[in-house]
C-alpha cells in the first residue's frame, strides 16, 4: 500500500470522509445525495401514499385498497331501454363508461336517436341527416342480426334467404310492410305439386311459367302448362294470380319478373335446365324451410324502426 | 492535480446587467417589440363573422378539427398546408442567415423579445445597471424586498398574460378569460396557461441568455450556415487596436490625432460595449457563438464616437471580407439557391390554398353487392356519395350522372341538395341501367362474355354559394356475367 491513503478529491477537500477508520488506516467516504435528488425522492413517497389512498392499489387480504375515487355514469337497460346513474369506485373500465357517456359523439348519437324516434316515417327518408344516422347505425344493427342469413349487403341467398337489396318484395315492400315482417316475421308456403301432378304436367307448368318472364319462347307445352296454371288441377293462380304477379299477402313470388328467389334460373344456361329447376322447385314447394323469426321480442322498438327504414333503403326506398 | 479536481462539470451563472442604451437598432428592436405584441396580444380579440362557425379571427378549434385564420377555414384534410408552412419557415431561416447572420435571434426569436420586456421592467423598477448590481449585494432590507418582489409580480403578471394569451387562440378568446378566472375553463386551460406562465418567468426572467447558449440547437447550428460573406457584427480591431492596442483617454492620447500619432487605437476602452450586452460577452474579442447579434453594442460604440466627434462605425454589421478588405458579395450560389426555393415554395403553398376547393366529393361504390337486378331485369349499382362544404355559407349542390347511356340516378330526392355551413353528409346514390332490348332467351345466348365492367361519371357541382368548376369522379359500373 502507498502512503497516499488520502487521496486527490480529499485533499482538496471536495469529499469528506464519515470520520472512521479501521484497522489504522481505511476510511469510508462520504458522498451524500445532492439534495435536490434527496427532496425529489421525498416528494414521489408523499405521492405514492396519497395515490394509494385515491386510487385502487394494494392487496388487503382477500381484497384490496379500493381507493377513495368515485365514478358517475349511465347504464342502459338492453330490455327497456330506460337510463340509470351510477356510482363506482374508480377503475379504467368504469372511468371509459364515463367518458363515453359524456363524449360529444355519444351526445349528438343520443340526440338523433331521438329525433329519429319522433319523427315519422315519411320525415326521415326526406331528411339527408337523418337518412346518414340511419345508414350508419342500420349498418351496424343489420350486421349484428340480419347478415347471417340476408348477408352483409343485404343480397341473400338464392334458393334460401331473400335478396333484400333488389325491387321485388314477396311479402310487400312499403316500409309498414317491412316494419310488420320484422315485429311479426314471415313463414312462406307453397305446396308440393309432385303428388298432384304427373311428370308431364309439371314439365308443362313450369315451360309455362319460365314464358311468363320471356325466359323460353311460347310453345305447345306452355300453352298446356297454362291451362293447368290458370285452371283447377294446378289451381297456381289462388296465389300467384292468373297473371302470375304473385298475391304479396301470401307472400307468392311475382313469376312474370326477372328476380327468381328459388329456383335459380338466373344461373341456368340452357332452356332446359331452366326448366329442370323449375320443375323440381314446384314438385318440391315450400314448407318449413322459408321462416323469418319474429323480432319483437328481440329487439327495441327503435331499432326495429331503424331496421326498416335501413332495409327499405337496401331495396330502392320504393 | 488538485487544478484538474477544481475543475467543475457545472458553470455557475454569473450575473449579467445589462446597461439600457439609446440608439437607431435600439429603436429598430422596440418598434419590432412591440410590433410583435400588438400582434401576439390583440390578436385573439379581433372578431370575424362568420355562420354557423366561430366568431374569432384567428382560432384553432382542434375538438372541432377546423382552423380559422381570417376568411381561411383549414380542415383536417388540409393540415400538409401546415406542412409547407413549417418548410417555408425552415427555408426562410436559412436563407436570412446565410444573408444577414442571427437577424432572427437579435430582433424576432421570442426569447429575445421578452427577455428585452423583462429586462425592461426590470430597469423600470430597480434602475439602471450600478443600482441593480447594488441592490443585488445589498442586503435583504425593505427596500431590496419591495423592488425585487415588485419585479417578480410585474415579471409573473406579463407571464401570465403570455400564457393566457397563447391558450386564446384555441379557444372563444372572451369566454376563455370569463371562464379561467371563475374557474370553470376546461383543464387543459389552465394546464397550458400555467405550463406558459412558468416557462416565460424562468426562460425571459431568470435563464434569459443561458437559453441561447445552452438549450437552443438553432444557435449553433447556424454556424454551419455563416459564410465569409455573411453580415456580422464585428469589432473593427484594426482600427480600434492600432499597433499599440487600446487605451483610455489620458494625458497626451486625448484627441484623435494624438492617438494617430503614437499608434493608439480608436477604443478608448470605456467598456460600454460589455456593459450593455445581453449575453455578457466582450464583442472586441471576435465573432463568438454567444452573440445573439442584437447590435446594441453597435448603439453603444456610435454613442460613445459621437461623442468624441469621431466616425462612427469601430463596432458595426459587416463581413469577414470586408474586414479583410475583400468585397463582400452578397448574391452567391447558397443564397440564391436559398432564394429560389424559398420563392418556389411560398408560390407552391398561395397556389395551393388558392385553388384548393371550397367542397369535397368523393363517390365509392356499395361492393356488397356489387350489382343488383331488378323486376324489369334492368341493373342497378349503388354508390356512397360524401359531400364535405369547407366554406362557412351554406351553398347548394347537385348530382348528377354521365357517361353510361340511358342510366338513372336516383337518390330519393337529394340530387339537389343544401349544405350548411361546414356540413359533412354521406349520401345513397342508386344508378340503375334498364334492361337490354335485346333482354330475351335470344338475345342472352348471343352475348356468352364474361361479366363486364362499365364506367360511370357523377358530377358533382355546386348551384349556389360558391363559385367552382364541378367535380368529376369516374366509378365503375358492374354488370352480371352476360348481361
Amino acid at each position: 500500500m502507498s502512503d497516499n491513503t488520502v487521496n486527490a478529491q480529499q485533499k482538496s477537500g471536495a469529499v469528506q470522509t464519515t470520520g472512521h477508520a479501521w484497522d489504522g488506516d481505511l476510511q469510508e467516504y462520504n458522498n451524500p445525495l445532492p439534495r435536490w435528488w434527496l427532496w425529489s425522492f421525498y416528494g414521489t413517497v408523499v405521492f405514492s401514499v396519497l395515490y394509494w389512498l385515491i386510487y385502487p392499489s394494494w392487496p388487503v387480504g382477500d381484497s384490496w385498497l379500493k381507493g377513495m375515487s368515485t365514478v358517475n355514469y349511465t347504464v342502459t337497460d338492453k330490455a327497456t331501454g330506460k337510463e340509470q346513474a351510477q356510482e363506482y369506485r374508480w377503475n379504467t373500465r368504469s372511468q371509459l363508461l364515463e367518458d363515453l357517456g359524456t363524449a360529444a359523439g355519444d351526445q349528438q348519437r343520443k340526440a338523433m336517436l331521438a329525433k329519429v324516434q319522433a319523427a315519422s316515417y315519411e320525415q326521415i327518408v326526406k331528411d339527408p341527416q337523418m337518412m346518414e344516422f340511419v345508414r350508419s347505425v342500420g349498418k351496424g344493427l343489420f350486421g349484428d342480426n340480419c347478415a347471417a342469413c340476408h348477408g352483409r349487403g343485404g343480397q341473400g341467398v338464392v334458393g334460401m334467404y331473400p335478396n333484400l337489396t333488389d325491387d321485388d318484395w314477396l311479402w310487400g315492400g312499403s316500409m309498414d310492410k317491412i316494419h310488420e315482417t320484422l315485429v311479426n316475421g314471415r313463414k312462406g308456403f307453397m305446396p308440393a305439386f309432385g303428388a298432384v301432378l304427373k311428370p308431364e304436367q309439371l314439365d308443362d307448368v313450369a315451360e309455362y311459367v319460365l314464358t311468363l318472364s320471356n325466359e323460353v319462347p311460347a310453345s305447345a307445352a306452355a300453352e298446356r302448362g297454362k291451362e293447368i296454371f290458370q285452371g283447377q288441377v294446378g289451381g297456381c293462380y289462388y296465389c300467384h294470380g292468373a297473371n302470375g304477379k304473385g298475391l304479396a299477402s301470401q307472400g307468392a313470388a311475382n313469376l312474370t319478373d326477372k328476380i327468381w328467389a328459388i329456383a335459380d334460373v338466373s344461373a341456368q344456361k340452357t332452356p332446359q335446365d331452366k326448366k329442370t329447376v323449375v320443375k323440381d322447385f314446384v314438385t318440391k314447394g315450400v314448407n318449413n324451410t322459408r321462416v323469418m323469426p319474429a323480432w319483437q321480442d328481440r329487439l327495441s322498438p327503435i331499432d326495429i324502426k331503424l331496421l326498416a327504414v335501413y332495409v327499405h333503403q337496401l331495396g330502392g326506398a320504393k | 492535480m488538485s487544478e484538474e479536481t477544481n475543475q467543475q462539470l457545472y458553470q455557475k451563472r454569473i450575473p449579467i446587467y445589462p446597461r439600457s442604451v439609446k440608439g437607431r437598432f435600439r429603436t429598430l428592436k422596440t418598434g419590432v417589440l412591440v410590433l410583435a405584441y400588438l400582434v401576439f396580444f390583440l390578436l385573439p380579440w379581433v372578431r370575424w363573422e362568420r355562420l354557423n362557425a366561430p366568431d374569432q379571427a384567428v382560432l384553432y378549434d382542434l375538438p372541432g378539427r377546423h382552423f380559422y385564420i381570417f376568411s381561411l377555414t383549414i380542415q383536417v384534410q388540409d393540415i400538409f398546408w401546415l406542412a409547407g408552412v413549417l418548410i417555408i419557415f425552415a427555408i426562410l431561416l436559412f436563407f436570412v442567415t446565410g444573408l444577414a447572420g442571427r437577424i432572427w435571434c437579435g430582433y424576432f426569436c421570442f426569447q429575445t423579445l421578452w427577455t428585452d420586456l423583462f429586462m425592461m421592467i426590470e430597469h423600470w423598477v430597480q434602475g439602471e445597471r450600478p443600482a441593480r448590481m447594488r441592490l443585488d449585494k445589498a442586503p435583504w432590507d425593505r427596500e431590496k424586498l419591495i423592488k425585487k418582489g415588485g419585479t417578480y409580480a410585474l415579471w409573473l403578471l406579463v407571464a401570465f398574460w403570455s400564457g393566457l394569451t397563447f391558450t386564446m387562440y384555441w379557444v372563444d378568446a372572451p369566454t376563455l378569460v370569463i371562464e379561467f378566472l371563475t374557474g370553470r375553463a376546461p383543464y387543459a386551460a389552465y394546464f397550458t396557461t400555467l405550463f406558459l406562465t412558468l416557462t416565460t418567468f424562468v426562460m425571459a426572467g431568470l435563464a434569459r441568455e443561458q437559453v441561447c447558449t445552452y438549450m437552443c440547437p438553432y444557435a449553433r447550428f447556424q454556424s454551419a450556415m455563416f459564410d465569409h460573406d455573411t453580415l456580422i457584427i464585428s469589432y473593427d480591431s484594426a482600427r480600434g487596436e492600432g499597433s499599440k492596442g487600446r487605451a483610455k483617454l489620458g494625458k497626451g492620447i486625448k484627441t484623435r490625432e494624438e492617438r494617430q500619432a503614437q499608434n493608439v487605437g480608436d477604443c478608448i476602452d470605456c467598456g460600454y460595449c460589455v456593459q450593455v450586452c445581453p449575453v455578457g460577452i466582450d464583442i472586441r474579442n471576435g465573432l463568438q457563438y454567444q452573440c445573439i447579434s442584437c447590435a446594441l453594442c453597435i448603439d453603444a460604440c456610435d454613442a460613445i464616437m459621437d461623442n468624441m466627434k469621431w466616425p462612427r462605425g469601430l463596432i458595426a454589421y459587416t463581413s469577414e471580407n470586408a474586414l479583410n478588405g475583400r468585397k463582400t458579395t452578397l448574391l452567391k450560389p447558397k443564397t440564391i439557391g436559398y432564394g429560389v426555393i424559398l420563392t418556389a415554395a411560398t408560390g407552391i403553398l398561395i397556389w395551393s390554398v388558392l385553388t384548393s376547393a371550397p367542397y369535397t366529393a368523393m363517390v365509392e361504390q356499395i361492393r356488397q353487392p356489387l350489382y343488383t337486378r331488378l323486376s324489369d331485369g334492368g341493373i342497378r349499382n349503388s354508390y356512397e356519395v360524401k359531400l364535405n362544404n369547407k366554406l362557412t355559407v351554406p351553398m347548394t349542390v347537385a348530382v348528377r350522372i354521365e357517361g353510361l347511356p340511358g342510366a338513372t340516378l336516383d337518390m330519393d330526392g337529394m340530387e339537389r341538395l343544401e349544405l350548411a355551413p361546414q356540413q359533412r353528409i354521406k349520401l345513397l346514390a342508386r344508378v340503375q341501367l334498364p334492361p337490354r332490348q335485346d333482354d330475351d332467351h335470344e338475345g342472352r345466348e348471343r352475348r356468352e362474355h364474361d361479366g363486364e365492367r362499365e364506367k360511370v361519371n357523377f358530377i358533382i357541382e355546386v348551384l349556389e354559394g360558391a363559385k367552382t368548376a364541378p367535380i368529376q369522379r369516374q366509378v365503375p359500373f358492374y354488370l352480371p356475367e352476360g348481361d
